[in-house]
């Protein structure tokens, strides 16, 4: 740029031999351009400040809005999918509670039950046992009395072969007394 | 010595301004590029300080070239 | 004048000649239809045109021409508060109507054959110059008399003041003249350049195609230069708009 002032320099002596002086530095022409300049410079700031710049203006202050409408609703929108994800979130844990609650307790009954049952069918058992050991100690006494019998008998009747004599069963059963009870 | 050629001479020198407007332009520029490549990110916020620089540092140079087309012509 | 546009038709400078299309006056006051003028014209139908068509349809998803638009509405409106501050949106249309209408007679100016309006140090000077008073007409609107203090940074020892405050003010005052002479000398060094160059293409013959070559490559350089004077001229303006508004010097 300013390599090129210094041709300028000699370009304007050149100029100069040629005419009579630089058209820029000539008086008469000053005030045709200063109105001219005045007339175009007004008209152009009124036009700009009063027409052209609002519109521009309002556009992009209308986008912006626009923009910034979009913004917001995107904003509350994504409040409102949080909110509903929390609430199902939520929910969720209170299924899952009332599951895991029901499934303890359907344990405990079932526990419960089992329990029961086993208790019940015990003392059937304990209670079936019982009788039966009962009825072998009865039978077993029956059974002892009746070896009594039975020795006393069979004493009598091996006295009677081996001596003849007649042994009664009372004495038959008074010798052998000692001997049941070892 | 003939007017004519005094004048001449005159506004020659006057372009010497021009020197000097050359050398700050070329260091205004220069420590731009070395500062903006030191520091990349800082450069495009110093563009307008350049461009400002810039300017100031021509007119200067403008000053003496108007001597001299005032010499010339006026 | 006229004898000497007749004489540099073909000179570098014959494209910054004003032709009066239509001539006459308002209050005594010269106001001629100029080829400065028909450009000027030119330059704010194509914006005021331009930003029509694209907030034509007002869409809430832009089309092409409206995300240039927004894209060129943004630009300045973060330049604006990064500079600025949000305090600075006030006077945001007045730097978007800088910032539009010098790229704007930057850009026209690129074309063959047409008139560059931003080549005129008058023109220049008067936009730098209007920047100034309103800069200036801002900051004692809003600081009143302490807009002075801009004058007097703070930290400076006292003894200093006698040279630390003539330096300041000398240096706001010569605002206008270097906001305007760097986009006037900048616009009129390109395409003064430009023609050189292309006068050599004919004249150097078969080896015009280096200055052919030269002169492409260029004109690519100065639609960034058009660009960024643009750009430069209202950053400035910005910063100078900061010093008013905030007064953090």
């Amino acid at each position: 740029m300013l390599a090129s002032l210094v041709v300028l320099a000699a370009a304007a002596a050149e100029a100069a031999n040629q005419s009579g002086g630089l058209p820029q530095l000539n008086p008469s022409d000053f005030s045709p351009q200063l109105v001219w300049l005045a007339i175009t410079f007004g008209a152009l700031y009124f036009i700009l400040s009063r027409w052209s710049l609002p519109r521009i203006a309002e556009v992009i202050e209308e986008r912006r809005n626009r923009i910034q409408r979009d913004l917001d609703e995107a904003e509350r929108l994504k409040a409102e999918t949080e909110k509903a994800l929390a609430a199902y979130e939520q929910e969720l844990a209170a299924a899952r509670a009332r599951a895991s609650a029901i499934a303890r307790e359907t344990r405990e009954k079932l526990a419960a039950e089992v329990e029961e049952e086993r208790a019940r069918v015990e003392a059937q058992v304990n209670a079936k046992i019982a009788e039966a050991e009962k009825r072998i100690s009865e039978m077993k006494a029956r059974a002892l009395a009746q070896v009594n019998d039975i020795a006393t008998e069979t004493a009598g009747s091996i006295v009677e072969k081996l001596i003849g004599a007649q042994v009664s069963a009372d004495e038959a059963r008074r010798a052998l007394e000692p001997v049941p009870g070892e | 010595m003939d007017p004519t050629a005094a004048k001449f001479i005159g506004a020659g020198l006057a372009c010497f301004a021009l020197i000097g407007a050359g050398i700050g332009i070329g260091n205004i520029f220069g420590n731009y590029l070395s500062g903006a490549l030191r520091n990349p990110s800082a450069a495009p916020g110093q563009f307008t300080n350049l461009l400002i620089g810039f300017a100031l540092a021509e007119a200067t140079g403008l000053f003496g070239l108007l001597i001299a087309l005032i010499i010339l012509f006026g | 004048m006229a004898t000497g546009a007749a004489e540099g038709a073909h000179g570098p400078m014959h494209q910054f000649e004003i032709n009066r299309l239509a001539e006459f006056e308002i209050f005594g006051i010269d106001a001629s239809f100029t080829n400065s003028s028909l450009f000027m014209v030119i330059g704010v139908a194509l914006i005021v045109g331009f930003l029509a068509l694209a907030t034509n349809g007002r869409s809430l998803v832009p089309t092409r021409l409206q995300s240039v638009a927004e894209l060129a509405y943004e630009f300045i409106a973060n330049m604006v508060r990064e500079n600025v501050g949000t305090a600075g949106m006030k006077y945001f249309p007045f730097v978007f109507t800088l910032f539009s209408f010098i790229l704007a007679m930057n850009m026209l100016g690129m074309i063959p054959y047409s008139f560059t309006v931003t080549s005129h140090i008058i023109v220049t000077f008067a936009l730098a110059a209007l920047v100034f008073v309103v800069v200036t007409a801002i900051g004692f609107a809003r600081h009143g008399l302490g807009y002075l203090k801009l004058f007097v940074p703070e930290g400076v020892p006292f003894w200093l003041m006698p040279l630390i405050v003539p330096i300041e003010l000398i240096s706001y005052l010569i605002r206008p003249i270097s906001l305007s002479v760097r986009l006037f000398a900048n616009m009129m060094a390109g395409h003064t350049m430009l023609k050189v160059f292309a006068g050599f293409v004919v004249s150097l013959g078969i080896f015009g195609f280096a200055p052919l070559l030269f002169t492409i490559a260029f004109t690519g350089l100065e639609f960034v230069v058009a660009f960024l004077q643009a750009f430069i001229f209202t950053v400035l303006t910005c910063i100078y708009l900061n010093d008013a508004v905030n007064m953090h010097h």
